[in-house]
């Protein structure tokens, strides 16, 4: 081996030499990668495979906006090309995609990245490159409350605290003596619940008279409703995911339990509130239950003329023939879309990425394809993007607007 | 000395030219690349550790997951909480699995197929619950976040943070390499062969079941750990959905596919289940799992022994042109 050595060390010399140089000039590239005059490339990550797949259509509704956009002459003469891919849900995976988006495709931003674990794993890396990570497909909430030290991440969704410092306003306000339970998923989504819920009461908050908590792995949560109600409160919040909220509805029906109850967003579908009514025996299982909502609901026909619907079905007829127009998942994508047009358009023509990140801070738009009536506004001292949203009751088989919109911050 | 004498010269060339190319990669290669193969290093660490198990010893494992999530726990544990240099870290992931792996493997001493398949299965089916259910040290569903791994002292100016994780990984899969080579040319490979092949018959010449087997389950599980480690380290960020249930199939599907039969059948599994998904994705994104499925089933119906087995059935002919007259003499 050793005659070798001096071959090897010519070879080895300029390849290492080259690497070096090639890696400073990457460095010193133009601050607007991605951006040609024809075009802007974006990437994002959404589960098509895995246990996670069913969000995969919210990328498919993304494409279906962005190919609705690009044929009506992109943004600022710039058609966008969106690489989607699929990280199946594992944050590893998210990761390793990511990099070989920057530095192999060159995207210019980051756009709903799906999943609170696959955001939380890129998020230092994109802002030690100062690459923007926008309107991400999660609702936690430390994408907004985090923002000094993550200025380049900005979230999409309401988060799971303002939804709740909005069922606590609405109980204020409506039921000022009401004594309050309430059940929740023990993990990250059921504490921003908890810790919401006592925001929005406010000096209420005393009169959470019970909390009972759940794991996923249980198997129902009938003792946890039991105890609750042998609490003698008058309101019920259930901030569960899908498969327990129905158990939570069906269990209170069965204990004859008389009284207001809320449910949190995620499981509010029509699928979901069917399922509960039909288990529950009747329309007296869901009737009076409030929920809430932020974007169109599809199954909601009360909404189908608005603009917002009628652009949605028109668009996904022509640019998404294959998608399901009732998944509320391909609606949200949409909405999604719409606002990163809207931030680009705001960028102006001389794109980069402080001017991306400058408008995405700057947004007071009227999103169509959410509820009439929220407004999606952000600033250099907000990064919530939405914060506002309208209250529903759910009455003979359908969701009724309840009052007017309700902002979390206020 | 012994030892060195053994290993013949065919092997320590191909070992030689193997570290060659690997040390020259990451400078022809663009970073994000050596990150990748960072990754397949790891997998292929996991792999090896499979092989030794199944491939060698007979025991089946759907849970090697379970063990990879203890690895890189431990690592984001020691470093968020305790302020443990990631080195370190690695090391404490390694001995925490081996004895974790051997507890297991005492209890698989009283199943053995479908039953330790299962068994291990539940493994890695409650791995997800019980870190979300202790989320003051594991950080629950939302996983902990740590600093981005680095290369130490005057190798940071040489080396940015995806080439030291490639170095870092490929480094570790040489030594364990090397070490389970020598290990398994000894009186411990022929046990464990023998437990595998006709456990009656190797108790009888004096085969302590007992402690091979387990044993088998705490270095197959050891190495497991590293891997979890090291994709903790490189991903600087773990969550239960790193270490979801689907890895331990995966491990297991690079071990077939790599070839259960050879140690460089780790290797090979370890970069084709890092690189076969994100190659399956580049032909079509929505189908990329269909695309990755169908390519399996075809590589086992082509190569049943795995594609070392296939590699080393080219080489027999190419090398030895009689080589089909001779098998069918002998």
């Amino acid at each position: 081996m050793f005659k070798h050595r001096p071959i090897l060390l010519a070879v080895l010399v300029p390849i290492v030499a080259l690497g070096i140089v090639a890696g400073s000039l990457g460095r010193a590239a133009a601050d607007a990668p991605g951006v040609t005059p024809t075009e802007i490339l974006l990437g994002g990550t959404h589960p098509y495979s895995g246990p996670a797949s069913a969000y995969g259509v919210i990328g498919k509704g993304i494409a279906a906006y962005f190919a609705y956009v690009n044929d009506r002459g992109g943004v600022n003469g710039r058609k966008i090309t969106y690489k989607d891919m699929d990280d199946g849900y594992n944050p590893a995976q998210t990761v390793q995609l990511v990099k070989g988006m920057v530095e192999q495709d060159h995207v210019f931003a980051f756009f709903n990245t799906l999943g609170t674990p696959p955001n939380l794993a890129i998020r230092q890396y994109l802002n030690d490159q100062k690459i923007p990570q926008l309107f991400i497909s999660t609702g936690a909430t430390t994408w907004g409350a985090d923002y000094a030290k993550y200025p380049w991440t900005l979230g999409f969704n309401l988060d799971y605290q303002a939804e709740a410092i909005i069922f606590g306003k609405d109980i204020v306000a409506h039921q000022p003596n009401a004594k309050i339970a309430i059940l929740y998923q023990n993990d990250d989504f059921g504490q921003d619940y908890v810790t919401g819920l006592q925001k929005g009461l406010g000096a209420k908050a005393s009169q959470i008279v019970k909390m009972a908590s759940y794991e996923v792995t249980d198997p129902d949560v009938r003792s946890q409703m039991a105890t609750l109600q042998g609490s003698g409160a008058d309101t019920v919040v259930i901030a569960a995911t899908p498969k327990f909220a129905v158990g939570a509805m069906v269990a209170l029906s069965q204990l004859s339990w008389k009284g207001t109850t809320y449910l949190s967003n995620v499981s509010a579908s029509q699928t979901m509130m069917h399922a509960a009514t039909a288990a529950g025996g009747g329309e007296a299982t869901t009737d009076g239950i409030i929920s809430d909502a932020y974007t169109l609901d599809p199954t909601n026909v009360s909404l189908a003329n608005t603009p917002g619907m009628k652009l949605y079905r028109d668009i996904l007829a022509k640019y998404g023939p294959g998608l399901d127009p009732n998944n509320g998942f391909v609606l949200y994508g949409m909405a999604a879309a719409y606002t990163m047009v809207d931030a680009l358009q705001k960028a102006g023509k001389d794109l980069t990425r402080d001017k991306l990140m400058d408008a995405a801070l700057h947004l007071n738009e009227k999103n169509p394809f959410l509820w009439p009536g929220v407004e999606l506004t952000t600033s250099p001292a907000d990064h919530f993007t939405i914060r506002e949203e309208q209250l529903e009751r759910y009455d003979k088989g359908l969701w009724v607007p309840v009052g007017s919109v309700i902002d979390a911050r206020k | 000395m012994m030892a060195a004498a053994r290993v013949p010269a065919g092997n320590l060339v191909s070992f030689g030219l193997a570290a060659l190319v690997v040390a020259i990669v990451p400078w022809v290669l663009p970073p994000y690349i050596s990150f990748e193969l960072a990754y397949a290093g790891a997998y292929a660490i996991a792999i090896l550790g499979l092989i030794i198990l199944t491939g060698i010893n007979g025991q089946i494992s759907l849970g090697h997951g379970a063990f990879m999530a203890v690895g890189g726990y431990t690592v984001a544990i020691a470093i968020t909480r305790a302020g443990w240099p990631p080195e370190a870290a690695m090391l404490l992931a390694a001995v925490l699995c081996a004895l974790f792996g051997g507890v297991v493997g005492v209890v698989a001493l009283r199943l053995s197929g479908a039953y330790l398949a299962l068994a291990t299965f539940a493994l890695a089916v409650s791995v997800a619950p019980i870190l979300k259910r202790f989320k003051d040290l594991t950080g629950g569903a939302q996983g902990l976040t740590f600093p981005a791994a680095h290369a130490p002292g005057p190798l940071a100016g040489v080396l940015d943070s995806e080439r030291w994780l490639y170095y870092e990984s490929w480094l570790i899969v040489g030594v364990l390499f090397a070490a389970s080579w020598f290990a398994l040319q000894g009186r411990l490979g022929r046990a464990l062969r023998a437990l595998r092949d006709n456990e009656i018959a190797a108790v009888s010449f004096g085969i302590n079941p007992f402690v091979y087997k387990s044993l088998a389950f705490a270095w197959s599980a050891a190495y497991a750990g590293i891997a979890g480690a090291l994709i903790a380290s490189a991903t600087a960020y773990v969550s239960p959905d790193t270490y979801a249930l689907n890895l331990s199939i995966t491990l297991l599907i690079g071990a077939v596919l790599g070839g259960l039969g050879s140690m460089w059948g780790a290797i090979i599994g370890g970069i084709v289940v890092e690189f076969l998904p994100l190659w399956a994705q580049t032909i079509n994104t929505a189908a990329s799992s269909l695309i990755y499925g169908i390519s399996l089933i075809l590589v086992m119906i082509a190569m049943p022994g795995g594609i070392a087995g296939a590699v080393r059935r080219v080489a027999l002919i190419i090398t030895r042109p009689q080589s089909e007259g001779q098998l069918e003499r002998s």
